[in-house]
């Protein structure tokens, strides 16, 4: 038995099966990243105080290099094999396939620079804020600085050149010591979650296109158009994935 | 069958080979792939179906234990009463159900009987069974995500089963996970309940998507849009409400259990107190996003439970009153505008959350105009009852008793949309009693129709007559005894969830006091519970029909109910790939009664020609 339109269009219609899936499925993509927008929205306008500068905008705007780049290779390896050219479609998804790579290394180092910062309540009332760098059973040292009042972290954009010391503060005159993880404040929930989910996309985005790339190219040989729709499905979630990222950037990183 | 064997030759031997032994596709594709984990739409919307319909029996009997508590508070539940207590431990202890344990049977109730009974069975299993066929497709449009569905949900269903016999049991919340009341109790519960939900919302996810791919890509020729039977058109638009509503419930979800595991804030206030003890929480979330991404879902859930029964009941009644269904196209464009309606009404579950006028005044205003395509639908059907010659098999006595079921479960809905009215009666059993006239006389009695209407091309046997009414009159009786007090419980003021049934609360010993719940409100608790006991007992003539059927029933051919649309001209049951070749439909669904024909059906597929005679014999003899 055989499914019809599983490779070929459907004439009324004028496309394959997976081709409807995939749509259907980024509609409904686009309603679980729109629900965490919603959240986003209603609980940034709700909320008395709001981070700003708090994340490294360098490296956001590498990563949203590397995935444009990405979205164009993505293009060009469907291309390719559209053409026939399965040599030129290795060549530009191993590329997206590093670029995938790069952009989940980057945001790792992302992740590790904010659960590795800390927030250090000190018994004087005094805080001292910045990233840990060594911590044994009397004291922990973190390279930072002193603030009075915590409302001095929340807006980091006018303060560029922040001089950052290193100071090692006894355990006996910390009171709290809290990192920026996703329980740090709502901020970072969303950062966490939003970005934490979408890197997920980015993972399952990698194994089918690293599928394909790999053990999944014997099907190119014995039915490209088939082959060649996969590519493209696979494209149309990655540029999904692509966008969804164009929101998280300026939300996130820039506002 | 034989008529039909003869128009797809290549079907006959494996035909045969079903006949004659059940076992012979060893050396095809194995029992594990042909039962377990099949990929054929119809082996899995049986899946479908017996598994939703066990998920609802427990779901029953969840109810079953919670109507006694609130009937006896305090008492040991009678026979079953020290088996809970060895399997749950301390919140059974002794046979009585402690308020925790009464509120994880209620939350489960809920989610078993939503998510775990009625949509798989409406939804997956009816779609699976029946939609391809109706379309003249071979299968679904992805048969392995098809597979993948049904394992998404059976595991969803065993984390939901698993949480009973966690430490602190099951999920309390309420099906609806209200948070901080979701987070802040210190059970693991709701852990288990978010792991199973995202399952359930991955299940139906799959699901939506191969409906709709399905029914877009793999109508057969000539099978255009309009010439669609309606139980498609109600599948189809039940499968972009899944599609796009449960996302946002699923990122509600995460949030959820991000505030569980990863200690975050979304739907924890500031200030927010546990236990009298400030929480060790960030703060600045919101309760209130809870509540409008739940409800996002929430509401289009409610038409995800009632379109496919709707659809089910419009085939069942063309068929019964062999005559056109009136007014096709409108119940169309109604279940089209249902669907869109249903997006935008889900704040009237949230009066009392304090939103403003204009807010309220608009949902208010989109939960009136949502009546009108629901009001449209049932008057279509209804006036198809006109003129026609009725049989009254038990089908169509489930599909006629759908029809004012569901009008007093719409109808009393009216008040609950309205703000002022519904401050009054918010969290009352009459709510209660308002969405349990949708779902269980409603929407369940549908699917009961379904059940008895289709049973015979999934076994090419009959159910038994007899006790199907056996069946329906004691279900339209007790359902109506169990739900009707319900309504002048919910009036008098008695609320939901509370775990003793009201009677602190009421304070019934002091007559006349302000505010109190009269003592004939509150003994209507007992005579509830044996309403619901004997809705019971009213089930089993079903249960031991369904089973004694599938070997002993009334043998029948292809088309027993002489009906027109395509499931019914293939043999039965259906082979593998349905169709030997694309069926070529030449006419509407609904060509009962043309004049001009032998029978007093057209089925879709006839080819045009006058002078040919039909090509399905109508019912041959059992031979």
């Amino acid at each position: 038995m055989e499914i019809p339109y599983a490779v070929h269009p459907r004439p009324d219609t004028g496309i394959y099966n997976a081709k409807v899936g995939i749509w259907l499925f980024l509609a409904s993509e686009v309603m679980l990243f729109g629900g965490l927008f919603s959240g986003y929205v209603l609980l940034r306008v709700g909320a008395d105080q709001w981070p700003h500068g708090w994340l490294n905008v360098t490296l956001g705007t590498a990563n949203t290099i590397i995935l444009a780049l990405s979205a164009i290779t993505t293009l060009l390896a469907w291309v390719a094999c559209k053409v026939g050219q399965f040599g030129k479609f290795k060549f530009f998804h191993a590329c997206t396939l590093l670029l995938a790579l790069s952009f989940l290394c980057i945001k790792g180092y992302e992740y590790h620079d904010k659960l590795i910062h800390y927030e250090i309540k000190l018994t004087d009332g005094r805080i001292a804020d910045g990233h840990r760098i060594a911590s044994d059973a009397d004291s922990v040292t973190i390279e930072g600085r002193y603030v009075t009042d915590e409302s001095q972290l929340y807006d980091l954009r006018a303060q560029k050149n922040i001089p950052r010391d290193e100071i090692k503060i006894p355990r006996s005159q910390i009171k709290s010591m809290e990192n920026y993880g996703p329980w740090h404040n709502t901020y970072l929930a969303l950062y966490f979650t939003l970005t934490g989910l979408h890197a997920l996309h980015i993972l399952g985005g990698s194994i089918v296109i690293g599928y394909l790339w790999g053990p999944g190219r014997r099907l190119w040989k014995t039915d490209p158009q088939h082959f060649t729709n996969r590519v493209e499905v696979s494209g149309l979630f990655w540029h999904f994935v692509d966008l969804v990222w164009i929101f998280l950037f300026p939300v996130l990183y820039l506002t | 069958m034989e008529p039909l064997v003869h128009t797809f030759p290549p079907y006959r031997e494996r035909e045969a080979a079903h006949a004659h032994e059940a076992h012979a596709h060893h050396e095809d594709i194995g029992f594990w792939r042909q039962y377990i984990f099949s990929t054929d739409h119809k082996i899995i919307g049986i899946q479908y179906g017996f598994s939703a319909l066990c998920f609802m029996l427990f779901g029953f009997f969840l109810m079953m234990l919670m109507r006694w508590q609130i009937a006896h508070p305090g008492s040991p539940v009678p026979v079953i009463g020290p088996l809970l207590a060895k399997l749950l431990g301390q919140p059974a202890a002794n046979g009585v159900i402690s308020p925790e344990l009464y509120n994880s049977f209620g939350a489960m109730h809920g989610t078993i009987m939503v998510f775990l009974a009625i949509v798989p069975l409406a939804f997956a299993a009816f779609g699976n069974y029946v939609v391809p066929l109706m379309i003249g497709a071979p299968d679904m449009a992805f048969p392995r995500v098809n597979m993948a569905s049904y394992q998404a949900y059976v595991l969803g269903g065993m984390v939901m089963v698993v949480s009973f016999f966690i430490p602190g049991g099951a999920a309390q919340a309420g099906w609806t996970s209200y948070s901080p009341l979701a987070t802040t109790i210190p059970t693991d519960g709701q852990f288990f309940w978010i792991i199973g939900m995202v399952f359930l919302i991955t299940s139906s996810l799959l699901g939506a998507v191969n409906f709709i791919a399905t029914i877009i890509q793999l109508r057969a020729p000539g099978m255009t849009w309009m010439r669609l039977p309606f139980f498609v058109w109600a599948q189809f638009v039940t499968a972009f409400l899944l599609l796009l509503a449960f996302p946002p419930l699923e990122a509600a979800s995460l949030m959820q259990l991000m505030d569980n595991v990863a200690h975050t804030s979304f739907f924890l206030p500031t200030g927010l107190a546990v236990g009298g003890q400030l929480a060790h929480i960030s703060g600045g979330g919101s309760p209130l996003l809870w509540q409008h991404l739940f409800w996002f879902l929430g509401h289009p859930e409610v038409y995800v439970l009632i379109l496919p029964a709707m659809g089910i009941v419009c085939e069942i009644i063309a068929n019964n009153t062999r005559k056109p269904v009136w007014g096709y196209k409108s119940l169309v464009y109604s279940v089209l505008a249902i669907g869109f309606l249903s997006f935008i009404v889900w704040a009237h579950h949230m009066y009392l959350t304090g939103m403003g006028t204009k807010i309220s005044a608009f949902f208010q205003a989109t939960t009136m105009i949502i009546s009108i395509p629901s009001v449209i639908i049932l008057t279509c059907l209804f006036i198809s009852l006109w003129g026609g010659s009725i049989r009254f098999n038990t089908p169509m006595l489930f599909a006629l008793a759908f029809l004012p079921m569901f009008g007093i479960g719409g109808l009393t809905g009216l008040p609950l949309g309205f703000n002022a009215s519904d401050v009054y009666l918010h969290d009352t059993y009459y709510v209660i009693a308002h969405f349990h006239y949708v779902v269980a006389p409603g929407t369940i009695f549908g699917l009961f129709a379904g059940i008895y209407y289709w049973f015979p091309k999934m076994t090419g046997r009959k159910m038994n007559e007899f006790w199907g009414r056996v069946h329906f009159w004691g279900s339209l009786v007790f359902m109506n005894l169990v739900f009707m007090p319900m309504f002048a419980q919910g009036i008098k003021g008695m609320l939901r969830r509370m775990a003793d049934g009201g009677a602190n609360y009421s304070a019934a010993r002091v007559p006349d006091a302000i505010g109190t719940l009269p003592g004939t409100i509150m003994e209507l608790h007992t005579w509830i519970l044996w309403a619901a006991m004997a809705l019971g007992i009213a089930q089993i003539p079903f249960i031991l029909n369904l089973f004694w059927s599938i070997r002993h029933g009334e043998k029948v051919g292809d088309n027993p109910w002489h009906s027109t649309t395509l499931e019914w001209q293939t043999p039965t049951p259906p082979p593998h790939g349905n169709f030997a070749e694309p069926p070529q439909i030449c006419r509407g669904p609904y060509e009962y009664s043309a004049p001009g024909h032998d029978t007093d059906f057209t089925p879709q597929n006839e080819p045009d020609a006058p002078a040919m005679t039909p090509k399905t014999s109508p019912a041959p003899a059992a031979h």
